[in-house]
């Protein structure tokens, strides 16, 4: 354990700190992932970019900053925005979680293409994954494409597409060989949400909003190029990019984030003067949750370390979608109390103006169930920490009823 | 730049582990845990032989002179066999108070006498820890008067370290006129707690050379949290470890138990709650060491949540062993009374969170 700042280390902490005073004027609120950026927000990205407080070890070919992997450096950048309650930058899906998936099996040419629009904010992306017949049994995808002149032909329906309404391209998880076993035949394609065949409908929450929505695909032609690996490795490449999708969704400086966040509220003086932070069983509710998200936090830093070092953390990396989505959650709901009745006044803002904070937290406090739900549900996550992380047998197969498959 | 274990940290590690699993199967673990004293002289010989004693006495006065993250793998390695071997008062405070609050003299007279392991300090603290129990002494014209209940580590103590509510501590000989110690069972029999009722006791030394005694103070209150902490995380991972172990081989309905989800997920719902633990324990230990300005606030924090986190785990990996896991015949229950014992000395969660509140300048103490 050497957590040391070198003088180096120092004057970054100083150069970030400097940083967020001179510009947080021009900073969005954290969080937003769930809209288009708007100008305030790409402007921001572009900022953050050139200083390389984002995408900093991403190769300066792929548009990154392309500093050497520092965990101890991205700890302090973190902490930096999460402490000043400032956007870190933008956090979708084409950022999250494909560009990592790119960066690990991609071609060079994909690199070049798609990760420098896509980490400035420019291309969204969204993620052509569950379908109505297989949430839970994502390898039971029915979405097919055929090869035809050159082009994979697509046929079939996506559901649950995040963001599929304002995105400009999908990453689609498809069978492109049917007569191959269900995990073997399945193909990871890069395709435009503009091609001629793609219908988006929107899938309107329990928020009010419509954050998700069904995609239908009618003889949707798609480039044979536009593939990640090979036909066949759909599977393969879709596992990568879930574990880049658990890692987002457990993302512990988001925990900090909302901590904090809390905390700021709690010390505010309400409507009879008094600050719940002097009270001691708010208080004891908001020390509970620093506890958990202090070792959230250096859990993180932890796997940082392996994975610099090239160690598979295994069960340390199954449990984070789990453990940061369910305590996500317990943040919002702390939120919501602190909030009380007046908490509960909610005006959704739609796609673009900002939410105010109470509407915010109240979209935060059922929007986190929908990702205790999504990218493998909670008790998805419990079957692969159980059986992957702690060797426990898979439950045996039980016989389906005739007429159901 | 790493937040990991070096090599030597991960090799000694496991060297105590393999030390322990050798010298303590469930028949010798019984056998100890039968007097309730906490100590047993030969494992206490053969822990001095593997370098515990001196782990954490600078090497000018024969120790090892490692730090409080190798102190934390040590306790969480007896943690994890529940142990009855003094350590967290004995081998960890005290050295911690020696160093912070003793003077030249003091430091070269005692500390090599707890390397060597003839000095083994029973410690009390109580009411700086937010401790329950009596704790009202009082030094009057040099000697110690007043009851201080809850010693750690006191069982077959050669000296105790009785903490002041100034933050000084008084260090008595066991056996010397005006002390009486009454070793107090405790629900965890490889730990006692001692009650010390003290009528004009003449201290052997007294630590106060700090500038400011309560800082010192707390800073071996500090150190003893890490420790509780740790030795909850071993305890707790041993009982996590049998679980799934016992659900790989335990039939019922023709099936392996491990197989059926409700059994797996207590299993999961455990993993999830103690794997960050590990990485929370080892930064509290290095803080203690390396990053001062958080150190009281972290080990506070990893006392209250393992304290949290152990209970819930003491209590699924029983109830994955069934009726089994109730019964002294596997002998899990060593280690759920080890985690209750942790959970209440030097201050529940409540009073712990209370102190990380304080330290992080929320509220006044």
């Amino acid at each position: 354990m050497d957590l040391t700042l070198t003088p180096k280390h120092r004057a970054l902490r100083e150069e970030v700190d400097a940083f967020i005073a001179a510009h947080r004027g021009a900073a969005p609120r954290p969080g937003g992932g769930r809209k288009r950026p708007d100008r305030k927000a790409l402007d921001w990205q572009a900022l953050l970019l050139e200083h390389g407080y984002f995408a900093r070890t991403i190769p300066r070919e792929y548009g990154g900053f392309g500093a050497p992997h520092d965990v101890i450096e991205l700890a302090i950048i973190a902490d930096a925005f999460s402490r000043a309650g400032i956007s870190p930058g933008i956090h979708n899906q084409g950022i999250s979680m494909l560009v990592p998936t790119l960066l690990e099996v991609g071609t060079e040419e994909q690199k070049r293409r798609w990760i420098g629009p896509t980490i400035r904010g420019e291309t969204i992306w969204c993620q052509g994954y569950s379908e109505p017949g297989s949430g839970s049994d994502l390898a039971a995808a029915q979405t097919r494409a055929v090869v035809e002149d050159g082009h994979f032909v697509i046929n079939g329906q996506k559901i649950w597409t995040s963001s599929a309404h304002f995105a400009d391209m999908m990453f689609l998880l498809c069978r492109t060989e049917p007569d191959k076993s269900k995990h073997a035949g399945l193909s990871y394609l890069l395709l435009p949400m503009s091609a001629p065949g793609i219908e988006v409908r929107p899938l309107r929450t329990m928020t009010g909003r419509a954050e998700f929505n069904e995609t239908f695909f009618t003889d949707v032609r798609v480039p044979v190029d536009q593939i990640v690996m090979g036909r066949g490795d759909g599977w393969h490449v879709a596992n990568v990019t879930l574990k880049y999708e658990r890692m987002l969704l457990g993302d512990p400086n988001k925990l900090q984030q909302r901590l904090e966040a809390i905390r700021r509220m709690m010390e505010q003086p309400g409507a009879d003067g008094a600050r719940l932070l002097d009270r001691a069983e708010w208080r004891d509710r908001l020390l509970r949750l620093q506890g958990e998200v202090i070792a959230a936090r250096n859990h993180n830093m932890r796997l940082l370390t392996e994975t610099a070092e090239g160690v598979d953390s295994g069960l340390g990396r199954f449990i984070v979608k789990y453990h940061g989505t369910m305590l996500a959650h317990r943040l919002a709901s702390l939120a919501l109390d602190v909030m009380g009745s007046t908490g509960l006044l909610y005006e959704p803002q739609g796609e673009v103006a900002e939410d105010d904070p109470a509407t915010t937290w109240q979209i935060d406090y059922m929007y986190d169930i929908g990702l205790i739900i999504g990218g493998g549900s909670s008790n998805i996550q419990k079957n692969i920490i159980g059986e992957r992380g702690l060797g426990l047998p898979r439950e045996p197969k039980a016989a389906v009823p005739a007429g159901r498959n | 730049m790493r937040f990991g274990l070096t090599e030597d940290q991960g090799l000694f590690g496991r060297s105590l582990r393999g030390f322990l699993a050798d010298r303590l199967p469930l028949d010798a673990l019984r056998r100890l845990a039968e007097t309730g004293t906490g100590f047993d002289a030969e494992l206490w010989r053969g822990l001095g032989e593997l370098g515990l004693h001196g782990l954490l006495v600078p090497e000018e006065h024969g120790g090892a002179g490692l730090g409080m993250l190798d102190a934390a793998l040590a306790a969480e390695a007896l943690g994890y066999h529940a142990a009855p071997a003094p350590f967290a008062a004995a081998l960890v405070m005290a050295v911690q108070a020696f160093r912070s609050a003793g003077d030249a003299e003091q430091q070269r007279q005692w500390l090599p006498r707890i390397a060597q392991g003839q000095a083994r300090i029973g410690l009390g603290f109580a009411g700086l820890a937010g401790q329950t129990g009596r704790a009202a002494l009082r030094l009057e014209g040099g000697r110690l008067s007043g009851a201080l209940d809850g010693l750690m580590d006191g069982g077959e103590a050669t000296h105790f370290l009785a903490y002041l509510p100034d933050g000084r501590a008084a260090l008595i000989e066991a056996g010397a006129p005006g002390v009486t110690a009454t070793l107090r069972r405790s629900v965890d029999r490889t730990r006692a707690l001692v009650d010390l009722d003290l009528a004009g006791a003449a201290p052997v030394a007294l630590l106060q050379s700090s500038n400011d005694p309560l800082a010192a103070a707390r800073r071996v209150r500090d150190a003893g949290r890490v420790m509780l902490a740790a030795d909850t995380l071993g305890a707790a991972q041993n009982m996590l470890d049998r679980a799934v172990a016992y659900a790989k081989e335990r039939v019922q309905f023709g099936r392996v138990i491990g197989s059926f989800q409700g059994v797996k997920y207590m299993c999961a719902d455990m993993a999830t709650m103690l794997e960050p633990c590990r990485a929370m324990v080892w930064y509290a230990a290095y803080a203690q060491d390396a990053v001062p300005e958080e150190a009281a606030m972290v080990a506070a924090h990893a006392k209250a949540h393992l304290a949290e986190v152990g209970r819930e785990v003491a209590r699924l990996a029983t109830e994955v062993h069934g009726g089994m896991g109730f019964t002294d015949l596997l002998g899990l229950h060593h280690q759920f009374k080890r985690i209750t014992f942790d959970r209440q000395v030097l201050g529940g969660p409540e009073r712990c969170r209370h102190d990380a509140a304080v330290a992080q300048g929320w509220v006044a103490a």
